[in-house]
C-alpha cells in the first residue's frame, strides 16, 4: 500500500484534477488524465501503483499514435486470420463432464459446490475514497444489495 | 547419446542401444547438473521415471507407439499438465494444478514421450528475454561455451569479473525450453508463439525453433496470451526433429474451434537436391539500421548460399513492416487486457485476503498476482479499448494488421517460395545490458522480425545460421504462406544441411564432464567450439 500513500502525497500537492504527465509533447491524445487512470483501474481492477507505471502507458500510447500515419480507408478490420473459414461447431451432445468436484478443488475457498465470493454490489474506492478507514466506510453498505453474510469464509 | 537429434535417439532405443529408463536417468542428472541455468520451473521426476518404465515395457514387447516414445521432452509452463503445477512464471498461479492435459501434452504423452518438467519462461509469456518471471531468469546456456569466456578475456583482459556476471539471456518468452533442450536435457520442446516466442530463443540458443501456421495445432490448454495470434511452438536440435513433432501434433482438435479441418497426415521431409525451381524472397524492409553487423552478413551470405546453388532470389517489398511492430503492440495489449480478465482469485490461483467486497477482493489479488509488465499491458489494452480510443486504436490496429496480412499473400502471389529474414537484431546479449530497457522497449525492438508472421498466421522457421565472432549462435528465419509448413521445413533441411551448424558438440556437455560441473566459478560447461 506505500505506492498509493506516495500517490495520495503526490496528488494532495497538486491539487484538483492534475493532469499527470512526464513529456507534454508526444502527439495524440495529450496526457493522461486522473479521470482516466481511475477509470482504467477500475475497469481491469489492477492498479498502475507508481509514476512510472503512468508513465509507463503514456510510451504505449505515444508508441500505438504512430499507426495514424497509416492509410486505412477502405480496409476492412480483420478479426482473425481464419476469416475466410466456418467456425467448428460440434454437435449438440453431452460428452464430458461431471468433474465439479476436480474443480473445486483449486479454489480457495470453497462451501458445498460453491465457490465463495465476497459481498458484491460495493464499487472500488477510488483514489480519494481510500483515504478513510476501510471498515467505517463498509458498513454504511451492510445492509444495502446482495448480502452474503452467510456465504462469508469460515 | 544426449547430443544426438530425436531420430537418431528413438532408432536407438528400437535398437536396444539405450533403454528408455536409462535414457530418462541421464537426462535428469543433466538437468540436476545444469540448475543454475533456471531453465526448468518443475521437473517431474516421478512421472518422468514412470513414462521411462511404460515405455521400456513396450519396447522390450516390440510395440512402441512411434518416433517419440520413450524420448524425454519438456514443456513450456504456461500449457496445461494434468497433475503437475502449471505457473506461467507469476504468483498468481503459484501452486495452480490444472485438471487436464493440453492437447498437444497429451498428444506427445499418447505417443510415448517423456516428460522431464515444465520449463521457465517470461511471466504469462510476456518477454522476449525470459528474464521477467516470478522464478527468475533463464541463463543461456552458450554463456559458458570455452570460446565465449575465452573471448571475454581477450577483450577485456585487466578486468577480474567473477565467473558468472556476465551470463547471457536465453532469448523469449520461451527460453526456459530452448535452454532446456540446448543443455542436452531433453530432444525437443514445446513453446508458444505469439510476437516470435519460439523463433527467438532458438536463434539465440543455436536450436530450429518452428512456428506452425495458425489453425494447425490445437492451442486447447494453452494459456492464452493473444487468442488470435497464439501457437504452440517446437525447439529441437534439427529440422527433421521439428517436423517429426509436428506430425504428431498437427490436426483439428474438437476443442480448438481454431483449428482448420483440413486432414493432415504426418510426412517425412524430402531431401531437396535441387533447388533451381525455388524463389527466395529478402524483403528489403528488414534491413534495419538497427541490425547487428553479424546478422547481416550470415543473411546476406544465406541469400548467396541459395543463388549460388541455383536458386532464384530477389528482392521483395513488405511495406508496412515499420508499422507491424505497433499493430502488434495494440492488438497484444488489447487480448491481453481480455484474456487476463480471468484471474480474479475465485476459482483458482492465488487469491487475497481481503475480503470486504468482491471487487477489492479481485483488484489485491490482481495487484499481488501480477508483475509490472503484466499489468502495464492490462493497463494499456484496457486504454487502448475505451470507447473513445476503440475505433482510433484498436480498430485501426486490425485494419493494419489487414494490410500487413496482406503483404504477405502479395508476396507469395508474385511467384516467392519461401522468405527469408533475420531472425533477432544480434547475438544474445549479456543480461546486465539486457535490463537496461524496459520490457516493453525490448519487446518493440526484440520482435521485429518475428511478429509479423504471427499477425498473418502464416508459418516461420528460425534456423541456425552461424556462429558470431564471440562464438554465438545466429538464426535466420524463413517465412512460408499460410499452411505451407511442409515446403517451409523442406526448404529450411536444406538450408541447414549447408550449414552444417554443429550438433553433436553438445555430447561434451554431459559425457566429458561426468562428476558434473561446479555449479558457480569457471562452470564447466563446455560446448566446443566449432
Amino acid at each position: 500500500m506505500w505506492a498509493r500513500a506516495v500517490w495520495l502525497a503526490f496528488r494532495s500537492g497538486l491539487g484538483g484534477c492534475q493532469a499527470f504527465s512526464t513529456k507534454a509533447n508526444f502527439q495524440g491524445s495529450g496526457p493522461i488524465t486522473v479521470e482516466v487512470i481511475e477509470h482504467l483501474e477500475r475497469l481491469a481492477l489492477v492498479d498502475f501503483g507508481s509514476r512510472e507505471a503512468v508513465a509507463r502507458l503514456e510510451k504505449a500510447i505515444a508508441f500505438a499514435d504512430r499507426l495514424r500515419a497509416v492509410d486505412t480507408d477502405g480496409v476492412e478490420p480483420m478479426e482473425s486470420v481464419l476469416e475466410d473459414r466456418c467456425l467448428y461447431l460440434r454437435s449438440d451432445k453431452v460428452a464430458e463432464g461431471n468433474c465439479a468436484e476436480e474443480l473445486l478443488q483449486n479454489s480457495h475457498q470453497v462451501v458445498e459446490e460453491y465457490f465463495v465470493a465476497p459481498p458484491g454490489n460495493i464499487s472500488l474506492p477510488t483514489l480519494g475514497e481510500q483515504e478513510r478507514t476501510l471498515p467505517t466506510q463498509l458498513s454504511s453498505y451492510s445492509g444495502k444489495g446482495v448480502s452474503c453474510e452467510h456465504m462469508k469464509a469460515q | 547419446m544426449l547430443g544426438r537429434t530425436l531420430r537418431e535417439v528413438s532408432v536407438a532405443l528400437k535398437q536396444g542401444q539405450i533403454t528408455p529408463t536409462e535414457l530418462c536417468r541421464k537426462c535428469l542428472s543433466v538437468i540436476q547438473k545444469t540448475k543454475f541455468l533456471n531453465a526448468y520451473i518443475t521437473v517431474s521426476y516421478e512421472v518422468a521415471l514412470k513414462q521411462a518404465e511404460e515405455s521400456e515395457k513396450r519396447y522390450k514387447k516390440g510395440q512402441s507407439l512411434g518416433e517419440l516414445d520413450g524420448i524425454p521432452v519438456a514443456v513450456k509452463d504456461n500449457f496445461s499438465t494434468a497433475g503437475i503445477e502449471t505457473t506461467c512464471a507469476s504468483n498468481m498461479l503459484k501452486g495452480y494444478i490444472p485438471p487436464f492435459n493440453a492437447t498437444v501434452v497429451q498428444k506427445l504423452l499418447d505417443q510415448g514421450a517423456v516428460l522431464m518438467g515444465k520449463t521457465n519462461l517470461d511471466e504469462f509469456a510476456m518477454g522476449s528475454g525470459s528474464t521477467d518471471g516470478a522464478f527468475g531468469p533463464v541463463k543461456n546456456p552458450w554463456s559458458y561455451s570455452k570460446q565465449y569466456r575465452e573471448q571475454r578475456r581477450l577483450r577485456s583482459p585487466g578486468e577480474r569479473r567473477g565467473a558468472d556476471e556476465d551470463w547471457l539471456i536465453a532469448g523469449g518468452s520461451s527460453g526456459g525450453s530452448a535452454a532446456a533442450v540446448a543443455a542436452a536435457t531433453c530432444f525437443a520442446a514445446l513453446g508458444s508463439d505469439t510476437g516470435g516466442s519460439t523463433r527467438n530463443p532458438a536463434a539465440h540458443c543455436g536450436l530450429v525453433g518452428f512456428k506452425p501456421s495458425y489453425g494447425l495445432v490445437s492451442r486447447y490448454g494453452l494459456i492464452p496470451l493473444v487468442n488470435s495470434m497464439d501457437v504452440p511452438g517446437i525447439l529441437t536440435r534439427c529440422v527433421d526433429d521439428a517436423a517429426t513433432v509436428l506430425g504428431v501434433l498437427a490436426g483439428h482438435d474438437p476443442k480448438d474451434s481454431t483449428t482448420v479441418q483440413d486432414p493432415v497426415k504426418p510426412f517425412v521431409l524430402p531431401s531437396l537436391t535441387d533447388v533451381s525451381k525455388l524463389c527466395v524472397g529478402i524483403p528489403k524492409e528488414y534491413l534495419v539500421p538497427e541490425l547487428s553487423s553479424e546478422v547481416r552478413s550470415l543473411w546476406s551470405k544465406a541469400a548467396g548460399l541459395f543463388e549460388s546453388a541455383g536458386a532464384k532470389v530477389i528482392d521483395v517489398s513488405l511495406p508496412h513492416t515499420s508499422y507491424s511492430i505497433v499493430c502488434y503492440h495494440v492488438l497484444c495489449t488489447s487480448e491481453v487486457a481480455s484474456n487476463m480478465a480471468r484471474f480474479d482469485g475465485l476459482e483458482y490461483g492465488h487469491r487475497c485476503d481481503i475480503n470486504e467486497s468482491t471487487e477489492a477482493m479481485y483488484a489485491a489479488t490482481r495487484r499481488e498476482g501480477f508483475n509490472d509488465v503484466v499489468r502495464g499491458r492490462i493497463l494499456s489494452g484496457n486504454f487502448f479499448l475505451l470507447k473513445e480510443n476503440y475505433e482510433n486504436y484498436f480498430i485501426k490496429a486490425q485494419k493494419v494488421r489487414r494490410l500487413i496480412a496482406n503483404d504477405f499473400v502479395n508476396v507469395f502471389n508474385s511467384g516467392v517460395d519461401v522468405v527469408l529474414t533475420p531472425t533477432t537484431l544480434s547475438e544474445a546479449v549479456p543480461f546486465l545490458e539486457f535490463i537496461k530497457e524496459d520490457n516493453r522497449t525490448r519487446s518493440a525492438q526484440d520482435d521485429i522480425f518475428t511478429q509479423a508472421a504471427n499477425m498473418a498466421g502464416v508459418p516461420a522457421v528460425s534456423v541456425p545460421a552461424g556462429l558470431s565472432p564471440q562464438g554465438l549462435p545466429i538464426g535466420l528465419q524463413f517465412i512460408a504462406p499460410a499452411f505451407g509448413d511442409q515446403k517451409l521445413l523442406t526448404v529450411a533441411k536444406w538450408f541447414e544441411k549447408q550449414i552444417q551448424f554443429p550438433v553433436t558438440q553438445l555430447q561434451e556437455l554431459t559425457e566429458d564432464c561426468p562428476s558434473g560441473f561446479e555449479n558457480d566459478n569457471s562452470a564447466s560447461v563446455f560446448l566446443k567450439q566449432c
